[in-house]
Order: C-alpha cells, then structure tokens, then sequence
C-alpha cells in the first residue's frame, strides 16, 4: 500500500497477489485429481476473488471516497508505529474468538444431545477441529499476532521491519484459517490433533509464518533500544518453535500435487511421539510462552508498576523453553510408546512445573503496591484471574503427567476441563486484558465505551470457567472410575455406554459453563464496537473512583 | 535506558532498563519457588535413576527397579488367570447341565456372562439386551435361530454370516424384488405378511397375498408363518420384527431383505466364557427349556 498524506491511495501489489492466486486456485480446481481437491481449491478461487474484489472497490483513487474508512483503519499512531495492522489483528481476534467460542457450545451441546449433530458436515467430527482450531490458531493466533506486532513496536521503540510484509502476514494468516476450517467440514484432514490441514495449507502456514519471524526479528534487530524486553524473548521463543513444530509435524508426502491426501513421513509410534512433542509444545509455545510474552507487557503497563524481578524472568524463561520441550510423551503413558520416554515426559513435566509458575509469580508480584486497583479497575481482574487460572492449570497439567494420576485421568473428560481452564482462563482472559487496554489507544479514544461492561464479562467469563472445569473434573473422574471398577469376583462392572449415560448431566452443565463465556464475549465485542465508534457510555465509575482506568504514558 | 533507581512503594532498587515507561525491579527468585525448583528436579533425577529412563542403543537403562508397563501387566494378568484358572477349567470342561447343578460355578457364571456382556455385546444388542433396529432383542421368547442353551452357545460361539467361520449359521432370503416377484405381488404379499400378527392391512390384498405366499415363502417361514429356527427363518405370526413392522418396512425385507451378521466369539473368548455368556444370556427371561431337562 502507498501512503500519501497518511492516507491509503491504492492496495495495487495485493490486488496483482490476489488475483494471480484466484486465477491459479482456479486451474487447481479445473485439474484436481478428486472432488475433495477441486471443491477445496474452488473455495479458495473464491475467497481470493473477493479479495481481489475488495481492493480494487476500497482503492480510494483520489476522489476521496473511502476516506472515512482508511482513515479509521489504515493510519499510524502518533509516534509512527505501524499500528492499522494491530487495529485489524484486534477485530479479527474478537471476531474468531466469537466464532470458535460459538462452535465450541455447539459441539458441546452435540455431546449432550446427539440430535444436533447434522450429517455430514455439521458433525461432531469435523465440527471439533473447526471449534480448536478457531479458539487456539484463530483467536489466540491472531491476538499473538496483534499484540507482538503491539509490543514489539513499543518496546523496541521503532517501526515494524518490512513494510508491507507485516499485511501479508495478517492477510496470509487469515487465509491459513479459512482453508483449514472449510477443509475440516469438507472433511479433508490429515487426522492430527492440532495439525489436522492438509500438505497444501500447511505449505502456506509455513510460508506466512517465515514472513512473521522475519517482521517480528527485523523488528527486534533495529530496535533503539539497548536490551530486548522479556515479552519479545517470549513472542520470539514461541514464533520460532511454532516454525518448528509445524514444520517436523507436517512432513508429509502428498499422493499426487492435485490432491488433498498426503502420507505422514513418521508411522506407528513414531508418528504418535511426534504428533505429540508437538501437540503439547503447541500448548506450551502458543498457548503459554506466547501469552506469556503478552503477560509481561500488558499487566506491568496497566498496573503502572515494574516488574517484579528481572532474575526470575531470565530463569523461568530458560527453564520454560528447555523444559517444555521434553514434556510431550506425558500424552503417550501407558502406550506402545517405550517406558523410558514415558518416565522421560513425565519427569520433566513435572520439573516443568516451577518454570511455569515463575511467570504467574512475575506477574501477580508486579502488582504488589497496586492491589488496591483490583477494587477499581475489572481489566486488572481480568489479569488476575488469567494468572490464577494460568497457574492453577499448570499445576494440574505437572499433576496429571504422573503416571498413576494420568492412569485414572487420561481419555477421560478431566483433559477436557484442564485444557479449557487454560484455554478459557488462562489464554482467554489475557488476551481480553490485552484488547480492553490497547482498544482506546489504538483508535486514539479517552476510555473504553463502558468500563462496567468489562466487569459484567470478567464475571460471565470466570463464572462460565468455574462451571466448565469443576463439572468435567467430576466427569472425567466418574469416567475414570467407572472404567476400572471391578466387582469381588474380578469381573467389569461397567460398560462403556454406562460411562457415557452417568455423564450426560455433566454434559449438559458444560453446555451452559461454555454458552456463559460466549454470552461474555458477545458483551465484549459489543463494548469494543462502541469504543471504536467514539461512545462514550455515561456510568458511575467502578469503586467511586475517576473513571479513567488508563495509566499514565 | 534509565538509571538504576529505588521503587518507591517497595523499596527495591531497579534493574536500570526501561522499554515504553516498563521497568524491572531487581528482586531476587522467591526462595520458596527456587528450592520447590530443585527439589522438583532432585527428584527428576532420583526417579530416572529408580526407573527405565536413558536411551541406549539397544535398549534403554531398566533403572533399579526395572519396572515396565508390560512387565506389570503380564504379572497381574498371570495373577488374575491363576486366581480364576480353576473355576474357568470346570465351567469349560463341564456341560450345562452339570454347571447348573453346581451353585458356585452358576453364580460366577452368571457374573461373568454379564460382564462379558457389557464388553462383547452392548454395542449391537444395547446395555439390557433390548436390542435395536436390525439387532435382535434378547429378553424374549422370540428366537432366530433357537432359545435353548446350547443354541444359543452355537450361536454365539459361531457368530451369524460369519464369513471366517465354517459352522456360522447362515440364512439367505431371496431378493424377491429383483425379478422374482412383480410389484403387485410384493404388495399383496406384504398385507398378507401383515395380517399374520393382525397388524393394519387390507383383507383384499391379504387374499390375493396367501397363494403367493404359500408359493414363495411358506418353504422356509412355514404355511402358517410361525417360521423354522433349523432355517433361521423368523417368525413372521408374532408383532416382534427385527427390521420394523410396518408396511413399507415389511416391503422393503421381501424385496430387498438385509441380512444382519454377527461376529463368531468361540476363538476370540474361549470355550469357558462362550458358556458363560450362554448362561447369562438364556437367564435374561427369553430362555427356553433344554431338551434334557
């Protein structure tokens, strides 16, 4: 895009992209070697056609059509970040949050009552994918996405590196998102947990994510800043990983370049431990380092206060990143897979444990003097319950990685709840803290819209987790227990289905835990919407406090 | 960069580094985390040591213990088959009769027929054996293939249209659609099927039905529709129907019939716990008196 006068004149490189993408999409489709293909890549030929549509109608080609638009979208800050990228990363983070949230009461409600699975597309089946999809790679992609290009700005004190690279990357990711979730209800999935697109989608994360590592990187080596800030070695740990774990986890040989169907270059329990080194470093590079990356800029700045200790940040971030990637066969206990990597993962999960909780520290010490906000300002709730929630569940994660404890847990509905109290809780509730605290400066607003309203969603939200986690403890529990009962004469006493009836009350539960926290992002979403539309609500400040909760540049 | 300064509210002195108005105090590691850190990996290590843990070439170090997974389970699976091994050997060498008689071996029997049950059968036959759609109900008297016990231990030991098992009970209803019977013969059949079990048809239909009847179906359902378990041919006389009892449900089976199939257990379960199933299934209230008694 050419900047004139602060003010987009034509996106003329990205409509050439696009439309040179629909164009081979087409042919793609025209020569697919099966149905699945050619569906998947007419979808593709679409998508990039209303892409290269949207350019070309958005240009503003001097008449000052669009200016309103760009002007609220497309323009930098005042100190000359590169923000109309984060402003787009924010939107689609609320955006996809709402739909994997949605897709997430969906299938919960499937579980409960069979009846709404609808045949084929809309089943369970492909339905979950889409559902953890959205919620990690959509949602809390994008907010990783958004807030490093964020963070990484501010605390480097400088542009970000590569132009026009950085829309790529947002506009690339997005694309990532929509053929992996058309392809899961397609049914094209290479039937890895977390890693379910196929070769071609798979290819193109890669590319998109290069293109990240090098914005993110050329960022951090022209900083203006003598040292790299805590929260860029988390974002950097996690986007260099994630490159990674994609990358080995993918291997893949495709059975013909026209095809959706690939190989896994692993088989056997070869294939299980490297689906599972990367099932779990997904969770602790994307879901814990990236968030923490996040944590350590957005709970200082909005607590006004400095970090707690600097030493405990160097520790538990070596600790983390060299710990976390040993932890992976804790999902293999009891398996084909060899004892030695099964007491292996398990060891070091549990070693994992400090190294975790050093960030939970590191960020409820930083508010040590400032607790007194906690009455007065619900976006310091929100990081409090994300870092409560956070190291609740990565004690519970060491917890269940024992091999006795993991005997009676693993299969069960408890997984289930210690994902989600980390999913909902942890990655969830920071990333709310994050958009609530850079939503008004982002759109160069005094306040959000409504400062009650974020209180309304820090209690659906945290009420919603609560339901969700305790009920599928009990679940996962009463599964775990009814498996392995045996009666006196050494007989099962349960079959399967039994386990699955004693739950549906539980099931039902859960429906209603997760249809809360979706009801507080609807409540979110409608508070951004005003704030970016310059509202102001008129509210009695929280506490009998000034209503500005916005700390002091 | 600022200087290294004092933080007023707690009185620690900063590390000196500033990123956007973000400082970092310089407090030390909490003690109480870094010893649970090293006391964490203290034990790591005490456990790699006890336990199969460091990757060789061949193998991997056994630790001092020299547990496995597999070693534990080969031992408790040795410890339960010893604990049963006596009682499995009698009900496996004694017929049913004798079984019977014997008050202990009925009540381990009986136990372990239904945990079996709960295992083998519940996906087809449902949790009480009320089955479902295509999947006979085991509570009644209504039986395929025979309801006294060493039926039904034939018929679980040998499975239904068992491809892999020579002795499988096999029945094959002709697709009368496909050119045997014409439309109006299939309908008229049909009310005549109906009016067996005095379910909804119409009488005129059910007349012209009886020849046709007779003709086609009579040879393996018998002239009276009660049906002949040497064949496998259901009982067409009573209102339990394996593939549904309406008109269009009875239509579809004469013209195009669907032919279930059950797995053959008598391999895969063993000769003790087939007559253990047999025994629980012929208690569930279905079951028909055996010849010897």
């Amino acid at each position: 895009m050419h900047l004139k006068n602060g003010v987009i004149m034509s996106f003329g490189a990205a409509t050439i992209m696009l439309a040179s993408g629909a164009f081979l999409a087409f042919f793609a489709a025209a020569l697919a070697s099966e149905p699945l293909f050619s569906a998947h890549m007419g979808i593709l030929c679409l998508v990039l056609l209303t892409g290269t549509i949207l350019t070309i109608r958005y240009t503003d080609y001097g008449d000052k059509r669009h200016a309103g638009l760009h002007k609220a979208l497309f323009k930098d800050t005042k100190d000359g970040y590169m923000d109309d990228v984060v402003r787009f990363g924010t939107i689609a983070t609320l955006f996809w949050g709402i739909v994997g949230f949605l897709v997430g009461v969906i299938i919960a409600a499937q579980l409960a009552w069979p009846f709404f699975n609808i045949e084929p597309y809309l089943n369970f089946g492909r339905l979950r994918p889409v559902h953890t999809s959205a919620v990690i790679f959509a949602f809390g992609g994008n907010a990783l996405l958004c807030t490093s290009f964020y963070v990484v700005q501010r605390t480097c004190r400088t542009r970000l590196w590569g132009g026009n690279l950085a829309w790529f990357v947002f506009w690339g990711y997005q694309l990532f998102i929509v053929m992996a979730a058309t392809g899961y209800l397609l049914g094209v999935t290479q039937s890895k947990e977390y890693a379910e697109p196929e070769w071609y989608v798979d290819l193109w994360l890669t590319i998109v994510w290069v293109a990240y590592l090098a914005v993110f990187m050329g960022t951090l080596m022209k900083r203006k800043e003598p040292h790299i800030y805590v929260a860029n070695w988390f974002y950097l740990a996690f986007i260099v990983t994630v490159a990674l774990l994609h990358v080995v986890n993918n291997l893949s040989v495709p059975v013909s370049l026209l095809g959706t169907k690939s190989y896994s270059l692993f088989a056997g329990v070869q294939d299980a431990l490297t689906q599972w080194w990367y099932g779990h470093n997904a969770v602790g590079f994307f879901l814990t380092a990236g968030f923490l990356g996040m944590m350590y800029y957005f709970v200082p700045k909005q607590a006004n206060r400095p970090v707690f200790s600097y030493r405990l940040s160097i520790i538990h971030f070596w600790a983390l990143i060299f710990l976390y990637i040993w932890a992976g066969p804790h999902h293999l206990h009891y398996t084909a897979l060899p004892d030695w990597a099964q007491n292996l993962g398990m060891v070091f999960s549990i070693i994992l444990w400090m190294p975790s909780w050093g960030g939970m520290i590191n960020g409820l010490m930083t508010l040590s003097g400032a607790w007194d906000k906690l009455r007065t300002d619900p976006i310091i709730r929100m990081f409090v319950l994300a870092l409560a929630f956070y190291g609740m569940s990565t004690f519970e994660g060491p917890m269940m990685s024992i091999k006795s404890v993991n005997s009676l847990s693993h299969y069960t509905d408890w997984t289930i709840g210690h994902v989600h109290s980390g999913a909902l809780g942890w990655v969830g509730m920071i990333t709310f803290g994050a958009i609530y605290y850079m939503v008004p400066k982002l759109w160069n607003r005094e306040r959000l819209y409504s400062i009650r309203l974020i209180n309304w969603h820090v209690w659906l939200a945290t009420l919603g987790i609560v339901i969700y986690a305790a009920v599928l403890w009990v679940a996962g529990i009463t599964q775990g227990l009814m498996w392995r009962e045996y009666d006196d004469q050494g007989f099962l006493v349960n079959s399967f289905i039994d386990s699955v009836s004693a739950i549906h009350p539980e099931y039902v539960m859960r429906t209603f835990g997760g249809l809360l926290y979706l009801l507080g992002s609807f409540v979110m979403a409608y508070n951004i919407i005003q704030t970016i539309r310059g509202k102001l609500r008129k509210e009695d400040p929280i506490g009998g406090t000034a209503p500005s909760m916005v700390p002091a540049e | 960069m600022s200087e290294k300064e004092i933080d007023e509210v707690t009185g620690v002195a900063t590390t000196g580094h500033e990123w956007d108005g973000i400082k970092e105090l310089d407090n030390p590691m909490p003690r109480w985390w870094l010893y649970t850190f090293y006391a964490t990996i203290i034990f790591g290590i005490g456990y790699l040591i006890y336990y199969p843990a460091v990757p060789l070439t061949e193998n991997a170090t056994p630790g001092l213990s020299g547990q496995t997974n597999r070693g534990d389970l080969k031992i408790e699976l040795a410890k339960v088959k010893e604990g049963k091994a006596a009682i499995e050997e009698k009900i496996a060498t004694l017929d049913f009769f004798d079984i019977r008689k014997d008050e202990n071996l009925m009540r381990y029997s009986v136990a372990g027929g239904q945990s079996l049950y709960k295992v083998f059968c519940t996906q087809c036959h449902g949790t009480g054996a009320q089955g479902a759609p295509g999947f006979p109900n085991l509570n009644d008297d209504d039986w395929i293939w025979g309801g006294d016990i060493e039926s039904i231990y034939t018929t679980i030991k040998h499975g239904v249209r068992n491809d892999e098992d020579d002795e499988t009970r096999f029945s094959e209803m002709p697709n009368f659609g496909s050119g045997i019977l014409g439309n109006a013969d299939i309908e008229a059949v049909t009310h005549y099927v109906a009016s067996l079990s005095n379910s909804d048809h119409e009488v005129k239909l059910a007349q012209n039905g009886q020849e046709i009847f007779i003709e086609n179906c009579a040879a393996c359902h018998g002239d009276d529709g009660l049906g002949g378990r040497d064949l496998g041919a259901p009982n067409l006389a009573d209102s339990l129907w394996l593939y549904g009892g309406s008109l269009p449900e009875i239509s579809s089976q004469i013209a195009q019939p669907k032919h279930g199939v059950m797995p053959a257990w008598g391999e895969r379960l063993g000769e003790a716990k087939i007559k253990q199933l047999s025994l629980y299934i012929h208690g569930l209230g279905g079951g028909e008196r055996d010849l010897e008694d």
